[in-house]
């Protein structure tokens, strides 16, 4: 019998806004078996969500299926008519989208919106369609299954949406899902369950899938077989044990590489130093109108307290929500604690920014999470470095030409960049001007703010090691914020676990497995997936304190 | 490749100027030649009137078109031509310098309460909320005619009415762009807040502002050719546009050329204003 799935010689073309035609997808072929579930894996760019998208005949706007056959249970779907595709879309292909936030209706109940599937298509009457949400959202491990549908979406939590909109897929029976990064946009702890109620439905139901990702990790749980793509074209295909344990082509050891960043080797001991670089006291920071107590009414971070030696890394880890960007941006004076101490080389800093000194505004820089918002979209690179240069240090125009240059080289960008627009950059370009923003103001001390977060795991890597290299060059500290471990083990010496505000426990990073007493940073450290198909089978949680410590409710 | 990219780009969009990095359609081509010819006549009328403005030429009142008065004649002989083209020094003139003043004073304003927020927003805000409850052609009315009608009041009035919608229109732009990371860095750089409206704010919303400028020229000619309806505008023998339409309504029922031309005359700036300013040149992003 033939394959659920035929892709063959796929092209899809996309045209640019002065009417140029770029082919992104350059001739695909891919066959799906039966209850097989596929991975697409792939950088930014590399066409694995454009290629989940032609298996429901769809083309983003601007682009078109240019070649080729996409064969679907028989069907070709490049042929059909518009009014065809639409009868086949929740039928029998199903998608899962990357954000679930933002893929459901806010007006409307989760259930109408589970079942609308079955009246477009009249699959079934609305108590049966009923019926059959709550039995998938039992499957799926959601709370409450009979009544979780009656709320609305702002009223569960996004790993419940997630796996909601599963159900919402899986109501019409389809014969095959596509999931587009469907857990990229949940914590650790969160994307565990996540990855397990896909999983055993899918077995369940013997549905054949199609999962896009860019972690290697979370597609070797779920996957039978990896596809490898870059640049439109396929350069590896395996089953998921051959790509992990013996990968041929160099792009496929590069991901699997970048997977496991080189540990930060062991650092002499910190010069001696009359007084640490930033030193932190029962730090105090919050939302909201003051209580009478003269405390904020939503308090992010309670009483936390840390020091930074001079050419130290102190990393910060925890989920969403556990107030570790709110501490960053109390420590650079945003958001202005209302109570504690902040020292820098033992001097008393200013809880504002306003109330601090130029120089003391200048050795202390913070790096945003979000290259794109970071970097004015009006400005060229050139006048967004040239900046802090003149700002900081008075240069002339031509020693800050000069210095932007070097500041380039230090990044390692091309040189003839700096005459573009952020736009213009990749993200992880984007990322590098924007600590090259920072290197500008020649600080002591930067705060990254889950600077690698928004990032490919190949670029963040590189994006690691540029900071490392930095370090040894310049001398700098680093608080790195983060919430992805692996990344935090890399670069850190010390790294401190947060937990609804509060400081939970602070480890030296090379006794972060073992180390870990708490039991927040024991789930935490056991929720981070290991390249490994068994990884997720074999894990063991006990399953109240997944449920203390997750913000289901 | 090269090859069949460049074919390819030419004839499926219909642009020009595309080789300066912008496309700008046809639409928006003929929008601006129209302003461009009617900012010509207004800088030229002098030089290019057959007949003085006030002077009585023709025997006939309400004339047709003819050979010696290209577009008849008004309700006292006047040459209609004449009168249009140094109308259009007026409607243009005033409507330009106060949608400048309302324009530059307004986004201004609104850049610096959403900078600033606090009271200083709070204050802003609240009082030109003030300002634009009251009715604009009611608040034209009463200030001409405390005033008395000149140029200057004239301008002055149409801008003050104009302020606050370019106020709220800007600080609505500039608080969403002030609540991006980069003006964060900018803060904690120690940048002032004049800074941070000249370099930081105003370069991400000078194409919305641009648009809304357009918009609000259109209005206040209209809102000057209203005045001058009512007899409070620009005052004889110099007319603008909505004057000439005023003085002339009596020739309507006549079919006279006298009241349809300055209406025509409004009508094309207005619209190709608006075609301009929904067909500005865009800047092409793709260089490869």
């Amino acid at each position: 019998m033939a394959n659920l799935v035929e892709i063959r010689d796929l092209k899809v073309e996309a045209t640019t806004d002065s009417g140029r035609r770029v082919e992104i997808i350059k001739g695909i072929s891919l066959d799906i078996a039966d209850g097989e579930i596929v991975a697409l894996i792939g950088e930014s760019g590399s066409g694995k969500t454009t290629i989940a998208l032609t298996l429901m005949g769809y083309a983003r706007p601007g682009c078109r299926i240019s070649g080729g056959s996409v064969s679907v249970a028989g069907k070709n779907m490049v042929a059909l008519s518009e009014k065809e595709r639409a009868r086949v879309r929740g039928t029998e292909v199903a998608y899962v989208p990357q954000s679930a936030a933002a893929a459901f209706n806010p007006a409307a109940t989760i259930m109408d919106q589970v079942i609308e599937i079955t009246r477009i298509h009249h699959l079934m009457s609305p108590d049966e369609a009923r019926a059959k949400a709550v039995d998938l959202f039992r499957a799926l491990s959601l709370p409450e299954p009979e009544t979780i549908g009656t709320r609305y979406p702002h009223q569960v939590s996004g790993g419940q949406l997630q796996r909601l909109s599963a159900a919402m897929a899986l109501i019409g029976d389809p014969k095959l899902v596509i999931f587009d990064e469907p857990t990229t946009a949940l914590d650790v702890t969160t994307q565990i369950e996540v990855l397990r109620a896909f999983k055993s439905v899918m077995k369940a139901g013997g549905i054949s899938g199609v999962y896009v990702s860019h972690d290697l990790a979370v597609v070797a749980q779920i996957a039978d077989r990896i596809v490898v793509l870059k640049g439109g074209e396929m350069q590896e295909t395996g089953t998921t044990e051959e790509i992990l344990s013996d990968a041929k082509h160099p792009y496929t050891r590069e991901l699997l590489d970048a997977f496991e960043p080189k540990p930060r080797g062991a650092v002499g001991a910190a010069e001696p130093a009359p007084a640490p670089l930033l030193k932190i006291d029962t730090l105090v920071a919050g939302y909201g109108p003051r209580q009478a107590d003269g405390l904020p009414l939503v308090r992010a971070v309670k009483q936390v307290s840390l020091k930074v030696e001079k050419g130290r890394n102190l990393g910060i880890i925890g989920e969403s929500g556990c107030g570790k960007s709110t501490l960053a941006r109390a420590i650079a004076g945003i958001l202005p604690a209302v109570a504690g101490n902040i020292a820098f080389e033992g001097r008393e800093l200013g809880r504002s920014a306003r109330e601090r000194s130029r120089e003391q505004l200048r050795e202390m820089q913070i790096v945003f999470q979000y290259a794109d918002t970071a970097l004015n979209p009006a400005k060229s690179i050139e006048d967004i470095l040239d900046r802090p240069l003149a700002f900081y240090h008075g240069m002339d125009r031509r020693a800050r030409s000069a210095r932007i240059d070097d500041l380039l080289d230090m990044v390692r960008l091309p040189r003839n960049l700096r005459h573009r627009r952020p736009s213009e950059l990749s993200g992880g370009q984007k990322q590098r001007v924007n600590f090259a923003r920072a290197l500008a103001a020649e600080p002591k001390l930067i705060l990254c703010d889950e600077i690698t977060s928004a990032l490919d795991t190949v670029v963040a890597a590189a994006i690691i090691d540029l900071l490392k290299e930095l370090q040894r060059e310049l001398g700098l500290s680093y608080v790195f914020i983060s919430h992805d471990l692996s990344t935090v083990q890399a670069i850190c010496d010390e790294v401190v676990v947060m937990y609804a505000g509060e400081k939970v426990e602070q480890l030296a990073s090379s006794e972060l497995a073992s180390g870990a007493k708490h039991p927040y940073s024991k789930l935490l450290f056991d929720s981070v997936p290991k390249l490994d198909t068994g990884w997720l089978d074999g894990l063991d949680q006990r399953p109240d304190l997944t449920r203390a410590f997750s913000k289901t409710g | 490749m090269t090859m069949t990219t460049s074919s390819t780009s030419t004839t499926t969009t219909r642009t020009s100027g595309s080789r300066l990095g912008y496309r700008f359609n046809v639409i928006g081509i003929i929008g601006l030649s129209v302003i461009l010819c009617w900012a010509l006549v207004a800088i030229f009328a002098p030089l290019i009137i057959p007949y003085p403005v006030g002077e009585i030429v023709d025997l006939d009142y309400f004339g047709p078109m003819s050979s010696d008065f290209w577009l008849g004649s008004d309700y006292l002989g006047r040459d209609m031509l004449s009168r249009i083209l140094m109308g259009a020094r007026y409607t243009v003139g005033i409507s330009l310098a106060a949608v400048t003043i309302a324009c530059f004073s307004g986004v201004v304003l609104g850049m610096i309460a959403a900078v600033a927020g606090g009271w200083l927003d709070t204050l802003l805000s609240r009082f030109l909320d003030a300002l634009n409850s009251i009715p604009s052609k009611l608040f034209g009315l009463v200030v001409v005619a405390a005033v008395g009608s000149s140029i200057p009041v004239l301008i002055l009035t149409l801008s003050v009415i104009y302020i606050p919608g370019a106020y709220r229109f800007a600080r609505a732009l500039a608080v969403n762009i002030n609540a991006m990371d980069f003006i964060t860095v900018a803060r904690i750089r120690g940048e002032s807040t004049l800074y941070l409206i000249r370099s930081e704010i105003l370069p991400n919303i000078a194409g919305p502002v641009l648009a809304d400028l357009g918009i609000r020229f259109v209005f206040i000619v209209l809102l000057l050719s209203g005045l001058s309806f009512l007899g409070l505008g620009v005052q004889p023998p110099y007319a603008d546009w909505g004057a000439l339409v005023r003085e002339n309504i009596g020739g309507l029922p006549f079919g006279a050329p006298a009241v349809i031309f300055p209406s025509l005359a409004i009508a094309s700036l207005t619209i190709s204003v608006n075609l301009l300013i929904d067909n500005l040149p865009q800047k092409i992003r793709d260089r490869a």
